[in-house]
Parts: C-alpha cells; sequence; structure tokens
C-alpha cells in the first residue's frame, strides 16, 4: 500500500470546496438551473402562452372578462383539492381518492342537513370532521400497515365511492332542501361582481387555501420537513425528523381539505349529488404535475399547482371558444403532462 | 493523545447488538480521548457500523452501557444523541438534495422567530439560519460560497460533504463521527476532507472516523482501533504499526 497521496499536496482552504458554487455553463445549463431554482416558470409560461393563443383563436371572447370569471370559478373545487393532493405528492406518495373522498364529505354535509335538520354550521364542522378522518385512515394505513399510498387510495377511492352511493342512494339532494339560495352550504356559490367579472366565495376561499399553504411550507419547520420527508425520507430520519408523523399529518390535512372542497363543490352545483365532479380525482393530479412538483416527492411549489389547474382549465374552455372539437381536449392534456413529467425529469438531473 | 492519565470523553463498555442469529455487536468496547481523532477499522461485517449506530442513537444495544463525560447515555433516536453533543455524518450523507445549504444546515432543528411570528404564526428564522450558516461554513474555511440558498443537488460529491461536516461541526458540540467520508470522493476532494478533520480537531472537537481506506485513516488518525468480528481485538496508532501490520490484524491474519 502506498503512503498517504495527499500530505505533501495539503490543500489550502481556498481549493475547490471553498468555491461551493456550481457555475452553470451553456445557455441549456442556465435554463436547466433557472427552472430548477424556481419551478413555477415552466407552467407560468404555459399558462400565459395558451392564453395568447386562445385569445386569438377565440374571436375575442376567450379573454372577456366573463369568461375569466367563468375559468375561476370552474377551477375552484379541483384546485382546492389540488392542494392536499400537492402535500401528498410532496412526500412522494399519491392520492387517488381525493374526488370520492371529497364527494363522500360532501354527501354528509348535504344529508345532514336535508335529512336530519342538522345545523348548516354544525354539519359543516361534521363533515370537516369525517375528512379528517378518511385522511386519518389514509395515514394510518400509510404508516403504520405501510402500504404504498398508490394502493391505499386506489382502495379507499372504490371504497369512498360505494360508501357514498349506498349512503345517498345515488339520489340527489336538491337546493331547496338544502336550504335554499342563503343557506351557509351554498354559500360557496354566492356571487361577487368584480366589473363584469362574476367570482364566487367558493373562488376566494380557494385562494385563501394558496396562500395560507405557501405560507406554512416556506415559512414553517412542518412545511420543510414536509419537503425533507419526500426528497430523502431516510436523510429526514437522521435529521431528527419524525417522518411518520409528518405523513400521517399530511394525510390529515388533506382530508379536511376534502371537506372544504366538498363545501366548494356544494356551492358550484348548488346541489349534492353522488356523481357530481367525476374528472377532479385524476385532474388534481394533472394541476400537481403540470404545475411542476415532482412525482418522486420533495420538489414544487403550491403555486405551481395553483397555476396547473388554471391550465387544466384554460385549455377545456379555449379549445372550446375556439372551435375544436371537444374530444381534443383531453389529447391536449394529456401531451401536457407527458412534457411536464419529462420536463422534470430533466430538471432533477442538475448538476449530474 | 491517549496518555492513560486522561478521562476518556466518550466511552462504551461490552456493547452487544445482534440481528436474529447474527451478532453483529459481541461486547465492543471503545474509548474516545478528547481532541483526538480516533479511526475505526475493520472487515465488512467487523461491526464498524452497528458500533456507531449505537454510539449516535440510531441503534438501541441490547447490553452494555455508554458514558459521555462519565454520565451514562440512555440513547433511544438519534436525536438523543445530537442532544447530548453527540454528531453523526452517515456514509449516505443524510442531506436532503432539493433542499438549500441553509435549510439543511439547520434540518430537524429550525430556529423560529422571535415574538408572535414565531409562537404563533411558527415562522422560522431563515435570515438567521442562513447567517448562522454561512458563518459555521466560514469557519471552516469552506465559506466563500456565493449562495447559501442553492440547493444541495447542485454540489459535488466533495462539496454535499462539505456541509454535511459543517452541519456536524456546527451543532457536535462534545463529538464528530464521521462514517467513511471520503468513500464517494476523488484524490482532491478526500484531501480537503481530511483536512476538515484535522482542522476539527484543532478547534478542540474529537473525531471517530470510520474508514476503509487505509491511507487516509494513516494520514489523519492519532489512534486506530481495529474491530474484528463484533469486538474491539487491538489499538494502534500509525507511529508503532504499518499499514499492513494494521490490515493483518483486522483480517486476523496477524495477533494483535
Amino acid at each position: 500500500m502506498d503512503s498517504n497521496p495527499t500530505a505533501d499536496s495539503n490543500p489550502s482552504a481556498d481549493d475547490t470546496l471553498a468555491n461551493l458554487t456550481h457555475q452553470p455553463r451553456t445557455v441549456l445549463d442556465r435554463i436547466q438551473h433557472l427552472l430548477h431554482r424556481y419551478p413555477v416558470i415552466s407552467p407560468a409560461f404555459v399558462l400565459f402562452g395558451s392564453a395568447i393563443v386562445f385569445t386569438i383563436m377565440g374571436n375575442g371572447r376567450f379573454q372577456r372578462p366573463e369568461t375569466i370569471g367563468i375559468i375561476l370559478q370552474q377551477t375552484a373545487v379541483m384546485a382546492t383539492l389540488a392542494v392536499g393532493q400537492t402535500l401528498i405528492i410532496l412526500t412522494a406518495g399519491i392520492d387517488l381518492a381525493v374526488g370520492t373522498g371529497m364527494l363522500l364529505t360532501h354527501l354528509v354535509i348535504a344529508k345532514l342537513v336535508a335529512d336530519q335538520g342538522v345545523a348548516p354550521i354544525l354539519a359543516l364542522l361534521i363533515g370537516a370532521l369525517v375528512g379528517l378522518g378518511l385522511g386519518a385512515f389514509h395515514g394510518f394505513v400509510v404508516t403504520k400497515v405501510r402500504l404504498p399510498p398508490f394502493i391505499v387510495t386506489l382502495g379507499t377511492f372504490y371504497i369512498f365511492n360505494s360508501i357514498g352511493l349506498v349512503y345517498s342512494k345515488a339520489q340527489t339532494t336538491s337546493k331547496e332542501a338544502l336550504g335554499g339560495q342563503q343557506s351557509l352550504l351554498l354559500f360557496t356559490g354566492r356571487q361577487i361582481s368584480i366589473g363584469s367579472m362574476r367570482i364566487t366565495w367558493g373562488v376566494i376561499i380557494a385562494l385563501g387555501l394558496y396562500i395560507l399553504v405557501a405560507y406554512v411550507l416556506a415559512n414553517t419547520s412542518w412545511g420543510l420537513h414536509v419537503y425533507a420527508t419526500g426528497d430523502d425520507p431516510e436523510a429526514a430520519r437522521l435529521a431528527g425528523i419524525n417522518v411518520n408523523r409528518v405523513l400521517f399529518s399530511v394525510y390529515v390535512v388533506a382530508g379536511l381539505i376534502y371537506a372544504l372542497g366538498g363545501w366548494v363543490q356544494l356551492g358550484r352545483s348548488l346541489s349534492a349529488s353522488s356523481n357530481a365532479a367525476t374528472d377532479v380525482n385524476l385532474e388534481t393530479i394533472t394541476a400537481v404535475v403540470i404545475g411542476g412538483t415532482s412525482l418522486f416527492g420533495g420538489r414544487g411549489r403550491i403555486w405551481g399547482t395553483l397555476v396547473g389547474a388554471l391550465i387544466v382549465t384554460v385549455f377545456r374552455i379555449g379549445l372550446k371558444l375556439g372551435g375544436v372539437d371537444a374530444y381534443y381536449q383531453n389529447f391536449a392534456i394529456g401531451s401536457l403532462i407527458l412534457i411536464a413529467v419529462a420536463l422534470d425529469q430533466w430538471i432533477r438531473r442538475v448538476g449530474r | 493523545m491517549s496518555d492513560g492519565t486522561r478521562e476518556p470523553i466518550l466511552t462504551a463498555q461490552g456493547l452487544v447488538k445482534r440481528f436474529g442469529r447474527v451478532v453483529a455487536l459481541d461486547g465492543s468496547d471503545l474509548e474516545l480521548y478528547p481532541g483526538e481523532v480516533l479511526a475505526i477499522i475493520g472487515d465488512n461485517g467487523a461491526g464498524k457500523s452497528t458500533l456507531i449506530k449505537c454510539l449516535s442513537g440510531a441503534m438501541v444495544p441490547e447490553e452494555g452501557t455508554m458514558y459521555l463525560d462519565g454520565k451514562q447515555l440512555h440513547f433511544r433516536r438519534p436525536t438523543d444523541a445530537r442532544e447530548a453533543g453527540i454528531e453523526t455524518v452517515y456514509q449516505t450523507l443524510a442531506v436532503a438534495p432539493a433542499l438549500d445549504i441553509a435549510t439543511n444546515l439547520f434540518l430537524g432543528r429550525e430556529r423560529r422567530r422571535a415574538g408572535i411570528i414565531g409562537s404563533v404564526f411558527r415562522m422560522v428564522d431563515k435570515a438567521g439560519m442562513r447567517r448562522d450558516a454561512k458563518n459555521a461554513l466560514d469557519e471552516l474555511g469552506i465559506g466563500t460560497l456565493q449562495d447559501i440558498t442553492q440547493a444541495v443537488e447542485t454540489l459535488s460529491g466533495g462539496q454535499r460533504q462539505a456541509v454535511a461536516v459543517a452541519r456536524a461541526a456546527a451543532f457536535g458540540s462534545r463529538v464528530v463521527i464521521l462514517d467513511e467520508p471520503t468513500a464517494a470522493l476523488g484524490v482532491r476532494e478526500s484531501g480537503q476532507v481530511l483536512q476538515l478533520i484535522r482542522d476539527l480537531r484543532d478547534r478542540g472537537l474529537p473525531v471517530i472516523l470510520i474508514s476503509h481506506n487505509m491511507p487516509h485513516v494513516f494520514e489523519v488518525a492519532d489512534r486506530i482501533h481495529i474491530q474484528r468480528l463484533g469486538k474491539r481485538t487491538a489499538i494502534v496508532t500509525p507511529q508503532t504499526h504499518t499499514m499492513s501490520e494494521a490490515v493483518a490484524i483486522m483480517t486476523g491474519a496477524a495477533a494483535a
């Protein structure tokens, strides 16, 4: 064996270790680093780009404030649920039951008021508890039984759906049975006019949720631990983070958001039905992925999800207004998903 | 360094740890003295990693006792060891690659802002942690980085190692344990990490270094603990033994 190879060339402190900044070289490198650092750039680019294209295609109808109001209203439920989906995906999990979980709380809230005559505020609180319970069940099975989130929520997707159908007997609860237009249950559907743009309180609640979660993710220990848990659970554990507690809490929060989404859905449909919002399950995942959050966990921004959710609706409405056959809508959105995931793979290789 | 009259800062006596029928630690001892670099060498399966995991709280030994400054230790989890002032840099580095340098340095022990912003709104003190992270890196002579907010995954292997070592040094008030810190590094980067180890010792922090790399061990170690079949079979020094003699003891080819 040789003697030590580095003793003579005793490196000085200002050698390469000191130079911690990785210098991007080519233009492509710079773009990669920029997107790595600010993951909301690419979805924002797609949103504004598509808005411009649809404005040109839409014969003056797309950019009208009325249309923008409708886009926001149509996005509210999905965008609300996509917040929970983002939190779960940040931990490298997935929630396939977000739509049926939301519907279950939605039906519970409606039936309590319509059939049992429970006060709306109490019904909403019970709905929140039900959502919390569903989330806690997910959290328990993921952290204690140690089943993969994909399987857990695939199972509960069916289970929640079934419970909802049995519980509601697949019947629709009408607006009148919910207490009419002035009922607290339909508050989320009440409109506010900003010029000729009309939004609902549901839109404002969704936005408020984004502001709250953006703050928590960026500024609290819990938020940083969510990122660390998804990034490298073993590293997080060794850094003293209780990984299981973080995971459990994320599913509980997502469950609470089911109930919030269920309330926003009541205002959106002005009735309660077990077959409302059928697309919302997969669309939340679409919003998160298009919004630049990595399915492998640990990286992403909540604002990206909001942009991703808006992109989905903008594509649907924009293509319709542009006179494109409705059957092409899913083709466009599907293509966006593939591009977004390919982009994520490339960004993740930064510095390697 | 170990002149026999000084009290060890960290002691382990008769540690036993089994995995099913495999005995990883079979009554292992260890002493670490103030201001020294103690290297632990041993063949695969000699129980080096298990020994370290017991000292760092990642595993709980079934038998045996550990003392820090004469006080008995009862670690149940890694945070217990960290609270006692024992910091470990694991072979896997244990950094979150997507998070920035400053966040990684404080991961799991974020500081909150003062006042109502911290107590009610739970806001972490990002500016303060970045400043202290920069200072911690400065102190180790690796502080000329321009951007403490860049993600760890944009750094080279040696730079990541430096971040992990800096974290240990910044918080390890009593002992720093490094598990194979040079295993994934090139010659040049290894040299820099070895220099970091010497710097830590010179600042008065005793270091335990686990390594397979004999030249590295002989370059920085004051004493060498040779682990074999779950026990410490010998303690040698770079002055009294050659590398081949140490390897012979390690593999059982020579008696201790």
